[in-house]
């Protein structure tokens, strides 16, 4: 492209010589794919219960490109502009979170979601970036200055977020914080001894869910006991994925989106496989592991131990969410309502998940000594 | 382009600051340890993103069964493999009840809870399929396992409206629906099969693990054009003579195989459910009655077989009998001296006892068991009655069961007992399933041949000359006998209600088949004159069964009656005239006068 020379100094040509574009193409052909899924999985949906075929649609085309602009302008930011953002992001949300605990719409026995304005908002898909960056900050404050007690800050804003996701409940959002923090602290250099402890204390903390939940524990019952079935929508999920074969059956062929109330959400996949095969599925997993590991790759590089936490931190969340629904869907897990990013159908999640990924692209873009802190550079 | 190296970034004394020095090192190690913990966490990640694609590829190339074994037993439990249920089929292959793959509606309640509102599911269902119960739908939801029949054998117009709806915890199974394309007319003798398709009554029951099990066929000696027009016929009698109920068989005399059975009323299996009470009864089989005169053949059977009696003798008929409280007398009377065959040409009760007399109860007895009597019919049913006799078999005993009276068998054994008296004497027990070899067919010498060959001319002559003239179809030289029994109720018999029948072997000269028709309590019409007897109510529907038939076999009416008649015996008493059924005494109530305690005519 040649709309920008290296010489020209404003905003937008500074934005796109420092971008990660390889990322940013990524992301879009991911969006790009969610967007023809969506169109392809939810009028079935939307037609059985009762809304207009293309309500889904008609949504997600707007929560989308509202959040690819979002997402944009957010990677426009510096490192302390994110920074800034995620604090009065993660205040606002942490706060939302104990209103949902009093004024929360209750659906399917938890209540999660905010009604403002028409639509329902669910404040803790924005905790989870906001407390990645606000996490890695008060890690790296730890590491670096002496007089900050940044672990300490850490693990107490960790038990408040995880303990109002429990009060909830939100088993699963839980989870993803917990693991993104976990990550963030081993990167930042938790002793060994320490990170055994934690991951014992994440198993323990399994357990006592299961023995804690109901819908957890029966859950994972069925998993490991799968007698009369694994579960209608993993039974049916699996089977669209054998039905589709290598090519799939076609676009509007498959016949899973008919049967799964949450075909356009966490079991999208399930439709990719049916209509469009093995080979869609594996470009979309592909997208994916090439998203992780390129923002892995370009802070290994980095010399900014904030930057490092947090994108870690980051995509580490944005992986997890992936890794979860896949497996999922093909019952390597239990099942887990999760969405898909950038695939399924969600507007709080899209947003949240849109905002997070300009925070990697923010943190990532090439800053002067950022990229010359490994193998050489000026110290 | 060369990025140009900040200036504060050049060694200055500032950089020796200790504090900063610390902290730069600090920040090194920090970013070290960090690298090589993130180098960690990216593998897994990347370890992570490649089990989902082999996941992926091993789905769509093997399918769910990719899944560890332990599992898929686990499956196999609730998902059993259906073998299709085998065909019954009549004696020329024909389908007379097969399997048709259709689709049931189950619900697993475990799966469902938490998923889908009960009573949201039931009223969902509701609005495609109208018939179902809603509180039952409601309480098999709430219920504690895997596995609840909702809806069994829908149509594919059902299958899709249900699965439209969506409802988790909702799933089909493959099942078979059984078809019988005849419907009634073969009813009892298929039997039916319950909604999870075992077979619960006649030939469906009897061959359970054959055609359930093994999904093989089954062969039957039935034949449908005569199973059709015995049907027919009985639906005809049943009517025309406002009977209770009919039954019929046809039987080959020389294999034993029944061609031809039914009995009224009838039910479709289709719907099992109109099966329920006399319906589902097999009169053929599982009913038992006091046949009346048609055993009369039997006792003259027995009689010319052990010789206490010869076509010659004759037998004093002119005064009723009268022993203890009984009086046995003729309907037909003669009053006078009687020969053996106008006994049963005549059907005189008395000549008849008094023979009887003559070959005594414990011969009697014997006889009676040789053409299988006293025991249940060994056909391939379910449904089998077994017989009612006298315990102390008295004189009285042997007397009054010499014309059918005291003794009540089923319909099948008195048509399995006639046809070795015409046969040849041979006794083969009854069969439902079509004989391999008709060439060697087993069986035991019951009686001679000779007195086999007597019981011929003796009933062509009842036929020709005697109470069985209804059934006489020219050309097929029809023998038979008829017999007329009034009903036990309570402690006596009820005049007006009877079993008629009349049990016809065609050709007399050769016979191939017996044909049975029992009426249950006819009602005497304007056109016989009131009267419900076996000659006039069962021999025209045997005589039409017969000349029906009889094409069929390739047996064409002989009408130029060069057909060598069969004279039997020398009459004591050359009869004037057969007895004129005309002539019959009704009293003024239109009952017919019989005896003090059992007529039969």
């Amino acid at each position: 492209m040649s709309t920008f020379t290296r010489t020209d100094t404003s905003l937008l040509s500074r934005w796109w010589w420092t971008i990660d574009r390889w990322t940013l193409t990524a992301v879009m052909a991911i969006a790009g794919l969610g967007a023809i899924l969506v169109l392809a999985a939810s009028p079935a949906v939307a037609h059985r219960i009762g809304l207009e075929n293309f309500h889904f649609v008609h949504r997600h085309f707007i929560f989308l490109p509202l959040g690819l602009l979002l997402m944009l302008g957010v990677s426009m930011m510096t490192p302390r502009g994110v920074r800034r953002l995620a604090l009065v992001m993660f205040v606002g949300a942490l706060l939302a979170m104990v209103l949902v605990l009093f004024i929360g719409v209750e659906t399917k026995g938890a209540t999660r979601w905010l009604s403002v304005a028409g639509f329902s908002l669910q404040p803790s898909e924005f905790i989870k970036p906001s407390f990645a960056v606000v996490a890695a900050w008060m890690f790296s404050a730890q590491k670096l200055d002496d007089d900050v007690p940044g672990y300490a800050i850490a693990i107490g804003l960790f038990v408040l977020v995880s303990g109002l996701l429990l009060l909830q409940p939100d088993f699963g959002m839980a989870i993803v914080i917990s693991c993104v923090w976990a990550v963030q602290f081993f990167i930042a250099g938790l002793p060994l001894v320490l990170v055994g402890a934690i991951a014992l204390l994440f198993i323990l903390g399994g357990f006592g869910a299961y023995l804690t939940f109901d819908h957890v524990r029966l859950r994972i019952d069925r998993f490991l006991d799968p007698v009369g079935g694994k579960g209608y929508q993993v039974e049916r999920s699996l089977d669209a994925f054998v039905n589709g074969g290598l090519l799939g059956r076609g676009p509007g062929e498959g016949r899973v989106k008919e049967v799964l109330p949450d075909a356009h959400t966490d079991f999208i996949l399930a439709v990719a496989g049916e209509e469009f095969g093995l080979l869609l599925c594996l470009l979309i997993v592909a997208l994916f592991a090439f998203v992780v590991m390129r923002g892995f790759s370009r802070v290994f590089r980095d010399s900014d131990f904030f930057v490092m936490v947090a994108v870690a931190g980051l995509l580490t969340q944005f992986a997890l969410q992936a890794i979860i629904n896949i497996a999922s869907t093909t019952n390597l897990v239990p099942p887990k309502g999760m969405t898909l990013p950038f695939i399924s159908y969600g507007g709080s999640s899209t947003l949240a998940l849109a905002l997070g990924m300009g925070m990697v692209l923010a943190l990532t873009r090439v800053r002067p000594g950022s990229n010359s802190g490994y193998g050489g550079g000026y110290r | 382009m060369k990025r140009a190296i900040p200036l504060q970034q050049e060694i200055s004394f500032d950089a020796l600051d200790p504090q900063r020095i610390r902290m730069e090192s600090a920040r090194k190690k920090a970013l070290d340890l960090g690298r090589t913990r993130l180098l960690v966490t990216g593998v897994m990640f990347a370890l992570a993103f490649s089990v989902l694609g082999a996941r992926l590829v091993d789905l769509s190339r093997h399918g769910k069964e990719g899944v560890p074994k332990w599992r898929t037993a686990a499956q196999a439990e609730i998902a059993p493999h259906v073998v299709a249920r085998g065909n019954v089929l009549d004696r020329d292959g024909l389908i007379l009840a097969t399997s048709l793959p259709t689709q049931s509606l189950y619900v697993d309640p475990l799966e469902a809870y938490g998923a889908v509102d009960p009573v949201e599911a039931a009223d969902q269902l509701i609005s495609v399929l109208p018939n179902l119960n809603r509180e039952q739908i409601i309480e098999r939801m709430n219920k504690q396992g895997h596995f609840e029949w909702v809806a069994r054998n829908l149509t594919p117009e059902q299958v899709w409206a249900v699965n439209r709806l969506g409802l988790p915890g909702f799933g089909f199974r493959d099942e078979e629906r059984r078809v019988y394309p005849f419907g009634p007319t073969f009813a009892h003798v298929l039997g039916y099969t319950d909604t999870d398709g075992r077979g619960i009554s006649g030939i469906e029951q009897e061959f359970e693990h054959r055609l359930g099990a093994e999904g093989e066929p089954v062969t039957l000696s039935l034949d449908l054009r005569v199973q059709a027009i015995l049907h027919d016929e009985l639906i005809r009698t049943k009517a025309n003579f406002e009977a209770l109920g009919t039954a019929g068989v046809v039987m080959d005399v020389n294999t034993g195989e029944i061609l031809a059975m039914a009995s009224l009323p009838d039910f479709d299996p289709n719907q099992p459910g109109s099966a329920r009470g006399e319906s589902g009864f097999n009169r053929a089989t599982k009913g038992v009655y006091e046949m009346g005169s048609t055993f009369k053949l039997f006792t003259t059977a027995m009689a010319l077989d052990s010789g206490a009696a010869s076509l010659t003798d004759g037998y004093d008929a002119t005064n009723p009998i009268q022993i203890a409280r009984f009086t046995i007398t003729d309907f037909h009377g003669k009053k006078r001296w009687l020969s053996v065959p106008e006994i049963l040409t005549y059907s005189s009760n008395i000549g008849t006892a008094k023979m009887a007399l003559d070959v005594g109860a414990t011969r009697q007895k014997d006889y009676l068991a040789r053409f299988g009597l006293l025991e249940a019919s060994k056909v391939e049913l379910p449904e089998v009655g077994g017989p009612l006799y006298p315990a102390r078999w008295s004189d009285i005993s042997t007397m009054t069961i010499a014309y059918g009276h005291g003794i009540a068998v089923s319909p099948l054994q008195l048509v399995t007992g006639v046809s070795a008296l015409v046969n040849g004497g041979v006794m083969r027990q009854p069969t439902l399933i079509k004989v391999a070899d008709p060439d060697q067919p087993r069986g035991t010498q019951v009686i001679s041949e000779k007195t086999s060959a007597s019981m011929r001319a003796l009933m062509r002559k009842v036929v020709r000359d005697g109470t069985g003239e209804a059934a006489n179809i020219p050309g097929y030289l029809v023998g038979g006998k008829t017999g007329t029994a009034d009903k036990q109720v309570g402690g006596g018999y009820d005049k007006n209600a009877r079993i008629s029948s009349f049990i016809g072997v065609f050709p007399m000269t050769a016979p191939r088949y017996v044909v049975l028709v029992v009426v249950d309590e006819p009602k005497g019409t304007k056109e016989t004159f009131g009267y419900a007897t076996g000659g006039w109510v069962a021999a025209p529907a045997v005589g039409n069964v017969i000349s029906r038939i009889g094409p069929l076999f390739g047996l064409a009416p002989d009408q130029s009656s060069a057909v060598a008649e069969i004279e039997v015996g020398h009459p004591m008493y050359l009869p004037e005239a057969k007895a004129p059924r005309s002539t019959a005494r009704i009293d003024g109530n239109g009952n017919v006068v019989g005896s003090i305690s059992d007529v039969a005519y």
